[in-house]
């Protein structure tokens, strides 16, 4: 009796054993892309849809983990940075295999390289490696070896290498064969996109179960974002990877459990003036905005707790400078937001000279203190903003015209011709690394927007800015850097070239049949652990 | 359908009058940010709740349709006068001139308006009063909506020009100007009248689309436009069904310039 018993709860156990295993792998994983990818080829991903296809299929050397913002090693089992920066030698797995079975190896990163490297493709992954003139050189050092030589040194070269997904040197699939959990199996032009999953992807879960577990990614197109949150709270689809702060609170009113905040994104909305010496401003505006009192004074009149309560529902945090708290290294912690003291503003404005008169503040000539602020026509929350901005501003008696206009017209004006006096735009920041943001510290960089492209810096600070920049760029002194560029933090602080306004959240929606999703401020927020993520029981056997 | 476009005079009467008086009638300003009552729900302080910021939706209606039904008017009696000028005249000249001119006429006619008004917005000077932008963006309105009107003024000139009355007025030695003002003008009148009421709800609708597109009027001035924006995304508005009240205003508004017209006047 005691053994049939005994052989009765063995066949349970196995059972369960079964239904949960049974219950972590298969399926399809439905979400929404907004547009349809441009390109499949991962050298060339530049837009969001892209980049997408790029993760889900491609094998990295090295994965910035998006959790810890720690650097792991993927293909590559160790790597070392030498040379000054100069060169990166890496490890490679052994025996690992492309999604058609061709073997992977040290070649086939050469051929990324080389491919990436190639200026006739225009790669904008290859942008970021294109350090100074000259070559860059690989050497295979053997089958699981190789290193890469580039003409000048790069900082935080290791973490460029999260976006190169490695291609096959031999595959006469080119690059549809990816080392990647899924590879593309089916793409309906502007209509969906079918991911198989890779059976020959190296990874294995902790019980040594082959990953990834879902079956198969299905990714619909789908441009109105209504129809993706109906499609998400109707069981469509499974997960929302970004949504906007209206949409967020109308999902936590249907469904809490699905709606996820991860807190202040890289992400940061900002105004700028127009410092450009030759726009056709008049003088006495290029004197106010070139005042750092009156940035400052502008910077402490607006209330940035009202903005975070109001425009983005209490999804977004009060911006401090260039680096998001979300970024836990580079952050600089000992700045804090400019506090909302409109006192202190018009003091600041009287040690230029100016004074409030009949409750219009006047420069020190009797002008009125009188500015338009341009944004793109269509974002809501930039149109908020700036009317929240234009309330604020009255309150120290600054009249502010706010203008919203269409996206090319607005970049012929900050980028052309610079006849504008104010802008308020925003700040998509993808990359932890502060090298990301050398276009737009450096005074010669074209994307300096306040004052692009100068020839030598028009003031101290931005000199000193340029030292700074340049000299965390050319050591791969993780301190040091993190030295230097605390004090550009402090400088953009102080000097307030851009008034940064706000980080908004990380905002996604996860559906209760998506297992394992831990959304994430860093892109993509859902599915960056999509090996790892599994689909319930009932989803799983019904797709 | 008398009584129907009795109701409707007497409804954009009351309508206008009410916008008229808004600064008597509305219970706060319309720039007012109300920040501890952003999106509240109608009560007795806002009777229509307030909008994403915290503004009175009331007082926003009240003074957006201000400008919405005193401007488009305007704009209309711009473009009904252009047209009246440039169709009348072709149609009374008629020969070489007037296949010039409808030849330009149609030319016009295919430029893509739309992309014509963000273009020719983007080209205006940025500093200029919220009031003032829409001023400028309704005379675009004006300037731009005569093409249309003007073809069938031109073909009722035409008509009227070879008319019998009109042959006897120039036998009886009336020539130029006094023909074309003592006896031309007279008898387009009603053929005016039509298209200045058509093209009030045009030019609303059109500064509306504007608004919807975030280039119709600047803040914080309210206007029809900047009001419907409100209901874009329909998923965020569909437990507050006070924020339709704007639409429902337009619509019927619009419904009503329709019935105003006569059947004389309806263009066949």
């Amino acid at each position: 009796m005691k053994r049939r018993l005994a052989f009765f709860v063995l066949v349970i156990l196995a059972v369960l054993n079964t239904t949960m295993v049974l219950a972590q792998s298969g399926g399809e994983l439905r979400f929404c892309l907004h547009t349809e990818p441009k390109t499949l080829n991962p050298l060339q991903a530049a837009d969001d849809a892209s980049e997408t296809i790029r993760y889900l299929t491609g094998g990295v050397l090295l994965r910035e983990n998006r959790l810890t913002q720690n650097l792991e090693p993927e293909l590559a089992t160790s790597w070392k940075v030498t040379n000054g920066g100069k060169t990166i030698t890496f490890e490679l797995r052994d025996g690992l295999r492309f999604s058609d079975g061709t073997a992977f190896s040290a070649d086939d990163v050469a051929y990324t390289m080389q491919q990436l490297m190639d200026p006739a493709l225009h790669s904008p992954t290859g942008d970021a490696f294109r350090s100074g003139e000259g070559k860059v050189e690989t050497k295979v050092l053997a089958k699981n070896r190789i290193a890469i030589t580039f003409p000048a040194s790069i900082a935080g070269l290791d973490r460029l290498f999260d976006q190169v997904a490695i291609m096959s040197a031999t595959s006469p699939q080119k690059e549809m064969a990816v080392l990647g959990p899924y590879y593309v199996s089916e793409n309906k032009a502007g209509a969906y996109l079918i991911l198989k999953r890779n059976s020959n992807y190296w990874k294995k879960d902790a019980d040594g179960r082959p990953l990834p577990h879902i079956e198969s990614v299905r990714l619909e197109i789908q441009q109105n974002r209504d129809i993706e949150v109906l499609h998400l709270v109707r069981g469509d689809i499974d997960f929302i990877n970004s949504i906007d702060a209206e949409y967020f609170d109308k999902i936590v009113s249907q469904d809490p459990a699905m709606a996820h905040d991860a807190g202040a994104s890289l992400d940061s909305e900002e105004i700028w003036f127009n410092q450009v010496a030759s726009s056709p401003l008049p003088a006495y505006k290029k004197a106010w905005f070139t005042s750092t009192n009156f940035r400052r004074a502008i910077s402490e009149a607006i209330n940035r707790e009202d903005m975070v309560r109001i425009a983005f529902r209490g999804h977004a945090v009060s911006a401090v400078g260039p680096v998001s708290p979300a970024n836990k290294f580079w952050f600089n912690s000992k700045l804090q937001p400019h506090p909302f003291d409109q006192k202190s503003a018009l003091q600041r404005l009287a040690q230029d000279g100016f004074r409030l008169q009949d409750s219009a503040l006047r420069d020190r000539d009797g002008h009125a203190v009188e500015f338009s602020i341009i944004t793109n026509a269509g974002n809501k929350y930039r149109e908020r903003m700036a009317t929240m901005v234009q309330q604020d501003l009255s309150g120290i008696g600054i009249k502010l015209n706010v203008v919203t206009l269409d996206f090319p017209s607005l970049i012929e004006r900050i980028t052309r011709t610079f006849d504008y006096e104010a802008c308020l735009l925003g700040l998509v920041n993808d990359e932890l690394d502060p090298n990301a943001q050398m276009t737009v510290w450096l005074s010669s960089a074209e994307n300096h927007q306040w004052n692009p492209s100068q020839k030598t810096p028009a003031t101290a600070w931005e000199a000193e800015i340029d030292k700074l920049m340049r000299a965390q760029a050319s050591t791969s002194d993780a301190k040091k850097r993190k030295e230097d560029f605390d004090k550009v933090q402090e400088i953009a602080w102080q000097q307030e070239p851009f008034i940064y306004l706000v980080n908004k959240n990380a905002l996604s929606a996860v559906s209760a049949t998506v297992h394992n999703a831990h959304p994430v401020v860093l892109r993509p927020q859902v599915y960056w652990n999509i090996d790892q993520l599994w689909l319930g029981s009932e989803v799983a056997r019904n797709r | 359908m008398k009584w129907a476009r009795a109701t409707a005079i007497g409804f954009l009467v009351v309508v206008s009058a009410a916008c008229l008086l808004a600064n008597f009638i509305a219970p706060a300003s319309y720039a007012h940010q109300f920040r501890e009552l952003p999106n509240a729900a109608p009560s007795r302080q806002h009777l229509l709740g307030t909008d994403d910021l915290g503004r009175d939706r009331f007082s926003r209606v009240l003074y957006g349709t201000r400008v919405s039904l005193l401007l488009a008017p305007a704009a209309a009696l711009l473009t009904t006068l252009l047209a009246a000028f440039i169709g009348g005249v072709a149609g009374f000249a008629g020969g070489w001139l007037q296949r010039c001119v409808m030849a330009g006429t149609d030319l016009f006619l295919s430029l893509p308006w739309l992309f014509l008004l963000i273009t020719v917005r983007a080209l205006l000077p940025l500093n200029v009063a919220p009031i003032v932008s829409v001023v400028i963006t309704f005379t675009l309105l004006g300037c731009l909506g005569w093409a249309g009107a003007a073809r069938v003024i031109c073909a009722d000139a035409r008509a009227l020009s070879q008319s019998d009355f009109i042959l006897l007025a120039r036998a009886s030695g009336s020539s130029g100007f006094r023909l074309l003002w003592r006896h031309l003008v007279p008898n387009l009148k009603p053929i005016l009248y039509a298209q200045f009421w058509i093209s009030v709800p045009v030019f609303i609708v059109t500064e509306a689309n504007l608004g919807i597109l975030g280039l119709g009027v600047a803040e914080p001035l309210p206007s029809w436009g900047s009001l419907l924006r409100e209901l874009e995304s329909f998923s965020t508005i569909s437990g507050q069904p006070w924020q339709f009240v704007p639409l429902i205003l337009f619509i019927v508004v619009v419904s009503s310039f329709h019935l105003v017209l006569t059947k004389k006047e309806l263009p066949v």
